[in-house]
């Protein structure tokens, strides 16, 4: 393991684990909603992003310092999928089976379009 | 879809999985439930800190595995469909743990699921694979990868929860004999 790699990978997962606390927060304080949109939200913002870097490494050469610090760091710890599977499990259980149904298929959906066109973009020229 | 669903203290659990409503065993207790942290930038930062390092651990580890288990373009992602499993188990055992066995650990929560479990799973990169074998052509495996991970994610969630309570109900028992 490069340990300058591994070192970019820990700085992004120290920035982005916080970084989702903030955004689901955010969310959380303005929308009163038993769905859960901050994760939501924050695993679609971060699927859109790791796609775009995703796609211009695709074009062009991107350091894999950045990769690391930005895809697999960051990216990879602002976006959660623990999470959304307690959620799924925790709506179920709450007989909140619509909500549990959407949460799950909506958040895999949106989710691939939203990595998806990240991608797309990196490789416009 | 009525009342806020967060209370002034709550915002400690922001991050991670819901306060939910009565009954739930994960929404009555919890780290910080109540205290009012808002009151208290100190305990705050402690908390935002808290993350930060747990999360800087998840990545590390998610990208320890990530070397262990290497698939070529193409292949099933092995190496994250097992992290996000195992992180999900993870989550259910510890918040059901957390919530009814230890309800004062106050920064447990900060660090075992929103820091480390929550970094150490990931959706992008879960997201991205499925897209790139889509376009790799690799449809049936990009759907199995997708689908299969999804079911296997909240079966290993909800198996997560059965056994925490599996584990305080055994541990009732014993004390009951025992005393």
């Amino acid at each position: 393991m490069d340990a300058l790699v591994a070192l970019a990978v820990a700085v992004g997962g120290f920035v982005g684990a916080p970084a989702r606390f903030r955004a689901d927060h955010f969310v959380a304080d303005r929308v009163a909603s038993d769905f859960p949109l901050g994760t939501f939200l924050v695993n679609i913002s971060g699927a859109f992003l790791l796609g775009l870097l995703t796609g211009l490494g695709l074009r062009v050469h991107v350091p894999e310092l950045v990769k690391a610090l930005v895809g697999t760091g960051f990216c990879g710890a602002y976006t959660t999928f623990s999470t959304w599977s307690f959620e799924t499990v925790r709506l179920i259980e709450e007989s909140e089976l619509l909500e549990a149904l959407l949460n799950a298929l909506v958040g895999l959906v949106v989710g691939l379009v939203a990595a998806g066109a990240g991608i797309a973009l990196g490789l416009v020229r | 879809m009525t009342a806020p669903r967060r209370a002034a203290g709550d915002e400690i659990r922001a991050g991670e999985p819901r306060a939910s409503r009565e009954g739930a065993p994960w929404g009555r207790a919890g780290v910080g439930a109540r205290r009012g942290p808002r009151t208290h930038p100190g305990a705050q930062r402690t908390i935002m800190v808290t993350i930060g390092c747990a999360g800087a651990l998840g990545a590390l580890a998610r990208y320890a595995m990530s070397r262990l288990v290497r698939v070529p373009p193409g292949h099933f992602p092995w190496s994250t469909f097992w992290t996000n499993v195992t992180g999900s188990l993870a989550v259910g055992l510890v918040l059901v743990l957390l919530a009814e066995r230890f309800p004062r650990a106050r920064l447990a929560r900060p660090l075992v699921v929103t820091g480390f479990l929550g970094a150490y799973t990931t959706f992008s990169t879960y997201a991205v694979e499925a897209d790139l074998l889509f376009r790799g052509h690799d449809v049936t495996t990009g759907a199995v990868y997708a689908f299969v991970s999804l079911f296997a994610g909240i079966l290993a969630a909800a198996a997560g929860v059965v056994a925490a309570r599996a584990l305080i109900a055994v541990e009732h028992r014993l004390s009951e004999q025992l005393g």
